[in-house]
Formats: C-alpha cells, sequence, structure tokens
C-alpha cells in the first residue's frame, strides 16, 4: 500500500524529471513511509511511496517487465495474486520476486486492459508502455484506492493525492464552487470532479488510457441489479450459507500480508464479524482497535469489551474528546483534502495513529456492509416513508420514523403529523430517482444559507441533484426502490465520503492500510442479486446478515439496533482558540455575519440538529481548506466559473 | 412588536441568522421551506413558552398550531386569551 505519482507528456525536460519526481513523492511520504522509487525516460516519469506490506524486500517500484518494455506504479493489494501467480505458473511463466506487484505487472503485459476484472483488490496504478507510447490508469471496483489527475500544457499529472499535484510547477489550488456546492448538498463532489477546479478525479471501476496527446476513460465493471420482479427460490438458510462463505474467503484472502494484519472492533455487526472471521484464521490472538468517546450519546465501548470477551482478541483503544477532535480537525481536512460535514474522521485518523504505534500496519475494517446489506438508516426510512405515502391521512403509520431513529431525542418527543412532515412523507414523487435521498439532501442543503452573496450568484441556476441524477444509468429505473437507494449509497456516498474522507485518506495520514472484506466484489455481486427482502425484512436492516452471523457474534450485539457511527460534532470546537480565525479568513465563500451568529450559536451549546450542526462543520472544513491549499491564489470565486 | 413580528424575528435570527431574503410572511408553511427540522420546531416551542408564558403539551405540537408564523401567533394568542379569562 502507497502512494504513486507521475507524468506523461512533453512538458518536463528530462533532466527535470527526477528531481519533480521526488518533489511529488515526499508529497506523499505519510503513504509509504518504507521506500522511494523513481523512473523518468522521454515523456513518462512515475514515481513511488512505498508501505512494504508484501514482498518485503523484493516489491520495490516503479517495476520494470522483465523485457524492459512495461513500467508500473502500484498502489494498494492484490489479494488474489497466489491464485494469479499459479495460474501463470502453470501457464509456464516464472517471476523474480514474490510480490503481488511483479504479478499485477506480468498479467497487464500479457492481457491489457482485460486483466482487470480477474484481479481482486483495491488498486490504483499506472502501467506505461513504451513501445505503444500508452499510459494506462486505472482504479478498483469500488474506489477504496485514490487516483487523481490534471492537465498542464498537454502533459497529464497524476498521484493518489492532490498534495502531490499541487508540487507541479503551475497546479494551484481553486476552488471549484460547484463541487463545493455538490458537497453542501450531497455530502461530496461527484466524481470525476473534485474540490479543486481542473483537478480531477479518475471515478471508481474506470480505465483511462492515454496516447498521442489525447485521453479516453471507460467503466470496466459496474454495479448492476436485478430488474423489480425476480425472486431467488432458495430459503434464507441457503443464502446466508452462501454470504458467510464468501464473506469468510474474502476475510481469509485479506489477511495475506508479510506483516501482522489487525481489525477493527467499532461494536457493531459488521467489524464484529470480520473480526471473528479473521481469529478463526489467524494462528495467533487476533490484534483489535477501536475508537471510544467520553460522551455516552456516540460511545459503543460497552459491546465493543463484550466482543472483545467473546473472541479473546488483543484489544486496545482509544478514547477521543471533542477538545481532541477539535485539536486534530486541521490535520484532518489536510488529509482529506475536501470540506466534510461531519467530523466523523477525525476520531479514526486518530485512531490509525495509535495503530502504527502499535507496529500495525494493516487492518481489516466491517466498511461496506451498510451498503451492501441495507445496513443503513436510510434505507429504512424510505421504505417508512413510502409506506406513509400510501395512507396519507394514517395518525398511526408516521410512528414507525421514532423506531428508526431510536438515538434521536428530537423525534422520539413529535406528533405524528410533525414525523410525517418532517420525513416529507407523501410530498416527494415516488417515481423521483433520489426518492430515498431527499430529506438527507434538503437538510444538508440549509448550510447554503450561508454562502455569500458572490457565491449565491455564481451558483444561480445550478442544481447539484439535477447533476447526480443525470449520472444515473438506463438500467436504474427498472429497480426496485432499495436497490436504488443502494445505488446511490454505494457508487456515490461509499467511494466520495466512507472510503475516501472516512477511510484511505485518514488511515493513510499514518501509514495504515484499510482493508475491507465487505468490499470483496464477490460479495458485492452476490449482494445486489439477492432478493430486496433478504436484506430489508420488515424494518430488520442485514437480515440475511445477521442470520449468516449467528454462532459467530453475540446475539446482543447481532440482533442490537443499528447504531451509525457518529462523533460530537459542533460542540467538539467550544475550546478551539482556532475556530474564529479560521473562519474570519476571507474566502469570499460565506457571509461572514451570518457565519458569526452560526459560531456563537455552536458556542452556546445550544446547537442540537443535524443542519446547524452539519452547516457548522462544513463551514469550518472549508475554510480550513481555503486557509491550508488555496490561500495563496488572489480570490476563490474570482477564479471559479 | 407583534406577536407575528417577535416570532418573525426570531426565526430570522436562529434558523436563518439574520438573513432577511426568504419569504416569511404569515402564511408560509415552515415546513415546505425547509426552515424548520424535528431540533427547530422543540426551538420554536421553547421559545413560545419562555416569551409567552403559555405551556405547550406534547397533542398541540402539530403543524396546525406552529406551521407557519400566522398559526402560532393564533395558537399564543388563544392561550394568552384563555388564561386571561380564567
Amino acid at each position: 500500500m502507497c502512494g504513486i505519482v507521475g507524468f506523461f507528456g512533453p512538458e518536463i525536460a528530462s533532466r527535470e524529471a527526477e528531481h519533480l519526481l521526488l518533489r511529488m513523492t515526499d508529497a506523499l511520504s505519510h503513504r509509504g513511509p518504507d521506500a522511494t522509487g523513481t523512473h523518468a525516460e522521454g515523456a513518462i516519469g512515475l514515481g513511488h511511496r512505498r508501505l512494504s506490506i508484501v514482498g518485503l524486500d523484493d516489491g520495490q517500484q516503479p517495476m520494470l517487465s522483465d523485457d524492459g518494455n512495461f513500467v508500473l506504479s502500484f498502489n494498494g493489494e492484490i489479494f488474489n495474486y497466489i491464485e494469479l501467480r499459479a495460474d501463470l505458473v502453470a501457464r509456464g511463466h516464472r517471476f523474480r520476486t514474490g510480490s503481488d506487484t511483479e504479478i499485477l505487472l506480468r498479467l497487464l503485459e500479457l492481457e491489457g486492459e482485460a486483466a482487470l476484472p480477474k484481479l481482486n483488490g483495491d488498486f490504483a496504478f499506472a502501467l506505461y508502455d513504451k513501445r505503444a507510447r500508452r499510459l494506462m490508469l486505472a482504479r478498483d471496483r469500488m474506489g477504496v484506492r485514490p487516483l487523481f489527475y490534471t492537465w498542464r500544457n498537454g502533459t497529464i499529472v497524476f498521484a493518489s493525492e492532490v498534495k502531490a499535484l499541487l508540487t507541479y510547477p503551475g497546479v494551484s489550488a481553486e476552488m471549484d464552487v460547484e463541487a463545493l456546492d455538490q458537497i453542501f448538498t450531497l455530502w461530496a463532489p461527484i466524481a470525476p470532479r473534485t474540490t479543486f477546479k481542473t483537478i480531477f478525479e479518475l471515478p471508481p471501476a474506470h480505465v483511462m488510457t492515454i496516447q498521442n496527446g489525447s485521453a479516453s476513460s471507460r467503466a470496466w465493471w459496474v454495479l448492476d441489479f436485478p430488474d423489480m420482479g425476480g425472486s431467488d427460490p432458495r430459503g434464507d438458510d441457503a443464502v446466508a450459507d452462501e454470504l458467510l462463505a464468501l464473506l469468510d474467503d474474502a476475510t481469509r484472502i485479506r489477511l495475506r500480508a508479510d506483516v501482522p494484519v489487525g481489525s477493527y472492533l467499532s461494536g457493531g455487526l459488521d467489524s464484529s464479524l470480520v473480526s471473528a472471521l479473521a481469529a478463526r484464521h489467524v494462528g495467533d490472538r487476533l490484534r483489535t482497535f477501536s475508537v471510544t468517546f467520553d460522551s455516552a450519546e456516540h460511545d459503543e465501548s460497552g459491546f465493543q469489551t463484550e466482543m472483545v470477551r467473546a473472541l479473546g482478541t488483543e484489544h486496545t483503544s482509544i478514547c477521543t474528546s471533542g477538545d481532541d477532535i477539535a485539536a486534530i480537525f486541521p490535520d484532518v481536512i489536510r488529509a482529506t483534502e475536501r470540506p466534510i460535514l461531519r467530523t466523523a474522521p477525525a476520531p479514526l485518523q486518530r485512531l490509525s495513529a495509535h495503530v502504527r504505534d502499535a507496529g500495525y500496519k494493516v487492518v481489516l475494517t466491517g466498511e461496506g456492509s451498510d451498503e451492501i446489506f441495507a445496513g443503513y438508516d436510510i434505507f429504512r426510512e424510505a421504505k417508512v416513508r413510502r409506506f406513509v405515502a400510501r395512507n396519507p391521512l394514517s395518525r398511526i403509520r408516521p410512528h414507525l420514523f421514532r423506531r428508526l431513529y431510536h438515538y434521536l431525542p428530537g423525534i422520539q418527543s413529535q406528533s405524528a403529523e410533525y414525523l410525517a412532515a418532517f420525513f416529507a412523507a407523501g410530498a416527494d414523487g415516488l417515481d423521483d430517482p433520489l426518492f430515498s435521498h431527499r430529506p438527507r439532501f434538503r437538510s444538508t442543503a440549509q448550510a447554503k444559507l450561508f454562502y455569500s452573496e458572490d457565491l449565491r450568484s455564481k451558483l444561480r441556476g445550478y442544481d447539484a441533484t439535477a447533476a447526480l441524477a443525470e449520472r444515473l444509468p438506463e438500467r436504474f429505473k427498472r429497480w426496485h426502490p432499495l436497490h436504488q437507494a443502494q445505488y446511490l449509497e454505494t457508487t456515490f456516498l461509499l467511494p466520495g465520503y466512507i472510503l475516501s474522507s472516512q477511510g484511505d485518506r485518514v488511515a493513510m495520514a499514518n501509514g495504515v492500510e484499510g482493508r475491507f472484506p465487505f468490499l470483496d466484489h464477490r460479495l458485492v455481486d452476490f449482494a445486489s442479486r439477492i432478493p430486496t427482502g433478504m436484506k430489508l425484512r420488515g424494518l430488520d436492516e442485514k437480515h440475511i446478515l445477521k442470520r449468516a452471523a449467528q454462532g459467530l457474534v453475540p446475539a446482543s450485539i447481532a440482533s442490537r439496533s443499528k447504531q451509525p457511527y457518529r462523533a460530537p460534532d459542533s460542540e467538539s470546537f467550544r475550546n478551539a482558540a482556532y475556530v474564529d480565525e479560521a473562519l474570519a479568513t476571507p474566502s469570499g465563500l460565506f457571509n461572514p455575519a451570518a457565519v458569526a451568529k452560526l459560531a456563537h450559536k455552536a458556542r452556546s451549546g445550544s446547537m442540537s440538529g443535524y443542519r446547524d450542526n452539519a452547516a457548522f462543520v462544513g463551514i469550518l472544513s472549508t475554510q480550513l481548506w481555503h486557509r491550508q491549499f488555496a490561500a495563496t491564489s488572489p480570490s476563490l470565486t474570482e477564479n471559479a466559473a | 412588536m407583534t406577536t407575528a413580528n417577535q416570532i418573525r424575528s426570531f426565526i430570522i435570527e436562529n434558523f436563518l441568522f439574520g438573513d432577511i431574503s426568504h419569504d416569511l410572511g404569515d402564511d408560509v408553511s415552515l415546513i415546505d421551506a425547509d426552515l424548520v427540522d424535528s431540533t427547530a420546531i422543540l426551538e420554536l416551542v421553547a421559545y413560545v413558552e419562555e416569551t409567552y408564558g403559555v405551556t405547550v403539551a406534547d397533542a398541540d405540537i402539530v403543524p396546525a398550531n406552529f406551521d407557519s408564523i400566522g398559526r402560532i401567533a393564533a395558537f399564543v394568542g388563544a392561550r394568552i386569551g384563555a388564561s386571561v379569562a380564567a
């Protein structure tokens, strides 16, 4: 697991290439503290920072093919490299190293893009074919590993993180205001867009080819669901058995490493099940890690302790207070490279530092389960909203919203009339492709209240939700509403927020690689095909997964109501001295008077709702982004389209 | 200042953070205009209780009483009138 950089084109003279590659790789030293490598030749420059995990002594990169024609710079892991290697050896191939990098290189050399579907892994790589003078950039199916790029005078420049691109001559940080509006509506920019104007992200499951100065990209894998109306003749037991077998194998191959692998333990079903399966495979006691909070509202240490006892793991946790969150928050924004609406990534960045200090480079997590097995509240909420909409006059049906949000006191005290009204039950069109997410998008968009007049003017007529809806595939409308909602979560929110701001970026800030068994493509494809009623049965989320977990996870954990991972938001910043100055930094994006009132409300402790909290964290993180990345640019909004 | 204007000022200050560009007519639905959510409505109820000295029962916290400035003012007026009459 590592960081990659590179460029391809006429702009950089050969004598400058090596120095530039080193500067770019230095910007990614946190992703790869173990080694640095570069390869510069003609119009191509490739660089690599290495976090040694597989093939510790012989996996240096960029790696050249045996005949010297291909050069590969690769970030990530190919978990099925042992099987791929055996297949190649059976076909007469020989290898110099024990690394997965050499297997990937040989496969790409032999089969080109056709090799991509054979890979079971999390990766972003650059492969250069000298004879064809062709560069290939590719990214894994789910978007675990990042890859950003920009163009300068006909030269493509790319890297695992934007901060490496910003070291390239002439590349500067300018806010893309439409991307900012996407974050302040949808939580994340819509790939290939990023917060940085003129800097783009290669979308997940995409491959880009650059040759003769032009580029083309295509999706090499798509998430698909069956048309509505299909059924599965198998019963719960058979499906649960297959699920468990797939998850077990996904976990097994993610334990492959030449360094010890630990596991995160949140106290929920997903990480508990992954840890339970991992504990069966590792010979020694499994090492586990968790975050705890000093606020009871967010803390899950009771369930974590129960799971540690059940598995007998060697466990440590790191307690996070609001002051801790405030202290690390500027570093978190440096890592995420984009504004965020919640502080939830902050404790995870503290946790990855703890993991690193404990001598671990790799951890398993339960990420992805809520997307593929319908665990999030938003899926249940959409189902209840449809149920209420079928009989809008019912005063009984809206009470189901209370059951969904048992952990939110503001919801528990509401009348049926207000519950129905708040969730717009009956107000949103049932055939709206974004039906499931409309309440979230509307609520989040309230933060736009704080936009400056200038920003409002620049965004006049722009609708981030329409931009998202336009990207949905034609087949989307043939899917069950639950599958439509899952598609939105899995292809947009998962890579755009969970795997990036809350995943790769905060883990790799400390050189820790997260591995996600639930995002094994075999399991993702399997989960997409099983009937919706096996995932969300009534309001029982992840029904089939709970079934599969029987006997592996204590019943008290398997049957507990879903508790989303959250961290204290605005209240964390009450004592943070930098907040006022950060909010007052002239960015031209927000209305200073309104922001001052919001900050006052946050400090007074009277801010309890999602909307105000999301606005506060969103604005603060945008201002920090501006200070850290763009403050040297003349004006944010002047540069915006 | 009339009750309606007091409530309007409260909403502008606390939910709109001073932004006066929104249509806040007496009949505008606070929910349809995305001005209140589940916590904001409770802030409104607390304001009404503290400012006008009335008690709001859970059963009274319904859109018929709180979904517009006009409705809130009418609700407050009826409660104050009832307590004066008593």
